[in-house]
């Protein structure tokens, strides 16, 4: 079956199957591996990405749900060679260690400071409780967002 | 991946949903948010030869209201639930329910009819469905019927909805006082046990989930409540065969069930 799809701005037309995962889809026919497969079952978050405005888990969606959405994923963030603030606050925090659960984080976080541009720290950590980091760098990452947040004012 | 073939369908309105529901038959599965079902597929629990996706359906993702009740579309997300001023004015225990559901992310994927549907024994909703004493309002080949709370779930992953028939509507009695409280379990933040407790002018009505195979109404906890939290709390057990599995034994969790009735209860006043 064929999907019309506005990933990054770009639109794509492409067959898929009902069995492929957006996740999938994304990785192995856009190429777009900025997309990490970790638990595959929708608990660890580091296949978020963003669907018409909202942080999803796209290894729990089939490529064939989101015929005609917009989607961004963590390659969409950086503007004319810019980082995005929340890519710099990871950078500059030591939000990351191993890295494999950042893309994750950082989409997460888009849809944490659309909703609530000035979150406390509380509301931070409730906001990523989808997210699993698992070399436990969870301070460091809330730092980041904290002062993406700040940046971004 | 899912592993096994199945077809997908994408129904754009109710009555097209309902005519793929009668088409295929059993073999068909509804997908909404998909949050329930897709892993089930993943792990081949659930096989369907066809899977409907409803999830685009505009009609079934308004939230409004009359003069006693919301009227929430099955389509609407948990996070539209939790966020709408509508239902936090309104069903205040149903907006709680709501937010604590999973993460963020499932929360903008996950509908409250898909919820409701799949009726996970430790889902969060059903204990503020059962204590508002909310309708649900299915269609199917045979028409439109609203089922009370109380009807509708029937055991574990069962309920009161025929083969060919689909959730539209929740609707929901408005109150002004009412509370969802719950112990997660710590990855998934399903409820081990949750309780919503309503007031109204009867008294109180309270809802428990988590506790056995499907969520039920605490009415000896209502019959006794008069005003002390801890003594009605005492009955929040009563009559039912408590589960225990790896998260919690049957002990702990008759606990809990009691911890949780009392600290609703007292939330209340």
């Amino acid at each position: 079956m064929q999907i019309k799809v506005k990933v990054n701005g770009k639109e794509h037309i492409s067959d898929v199957t009902p069995m492929q995962s957006l996740a999938a889809y994304l990785r192995e026919e856009l190429q777009l591996t900025g997309t990490h497969i970790g638990c595959d079952t929708s608990s660890c978050g580091s296949c978020t990405i963003i669907v018409n405005g909202k942080a999803v888990k796209s290894c729990t969606l089939l490529a064939a749900q989101v015929d005609g959405d917009e989607i961004t994923t963590i390659e969409g963030l950086a503007q004319n060679g810019e980082m995005h603030p929340l890519q710099s606050a990871f950078k500059e925090n030591h939000g990351l260690q191993c890295g494999f659960c950042t893309p994750g984080m950082i989409m997460t976080a888009v849809n944490l400071l659309e909703d609530n541009p000035k979150p406390s720290e509380e509301e931070i950590r409730h906001g990523l409780e989808g997210n699993f980091c698992r070399c436990t760098g969870y301070h460091n990452i809330v730092k980041s967002i904290q002062h993406a947040a700040d940046s971004m004012k | 991946m899912i592993p096994a073939k199945f077809e997908y369908i994408k129904a754009s309105s109710v009555s097209e949903a309902l005519d793929l529901l009668a088409k295929h038959g059993d073999d068909a599965q509804l997908l909404a948010g998909g949050h329930s079902l897709v892993p089930a597929m993943k792990l081949r629990l659930n096989q369907p030869g066809a899977v409907i996706d409803i999830g685009k359906i505009e009609e079934l993702k308004n939230i409004s209201e009359d003069d006693n009740h919301l009227v929430i579309g099955a389509g609407c997300t948990h996070e539209q639930v939790a966020t709408s001023s509508l239902v936090k004015e309104n069903a205040k225990a149903l907006a709680q329910a709501a937010s604590s559901i999973g993460d963020l992310q499932v929360r903008n994927m996950g509908t409250i009819g898909g919820s409701l549907a799949h009726a996970d024994p430790a889902a969060d909703y059903p204990a503020v469905i059962l204590a508002t004493g909310a309708k649900i309002v299915v269609e199917g080949s045979s028409g439109k019927r609203a089922i009370d709370a109380a009807d509708f779930f029937q055991g574990i992953f069962t309920t009161a909805l025929e083969g060919n028939e689909m959730i539209t509507e929740v609707h929901v009695p408005k109150a002004e006082n009412g509370v969802y409280l719950k112990f997660s379990q710590p990855a998934s933040r399903f409820a081990v046990v949750g309780c919503a407790a309503i007031k109204n002018a009867n008294g109180v009505s309270v809802g428990l989930t988590g506790v056995t195979d499907t969520a039920y109404r605490a009415s000896a906890v209502e019959e006794a409540y008069n005003g002390d939290s801890k003594a009605a709390s005492e009955h929040a057990v009563d009559g039912v065969e408590v589960m225990g599995d790896h998260f919690a034994s049957a002990e702990y969790r008759s606990h809990l069930a009691k911890v949780f009735t009392e600290r609703a209860l007292n939330a209340l006043t």
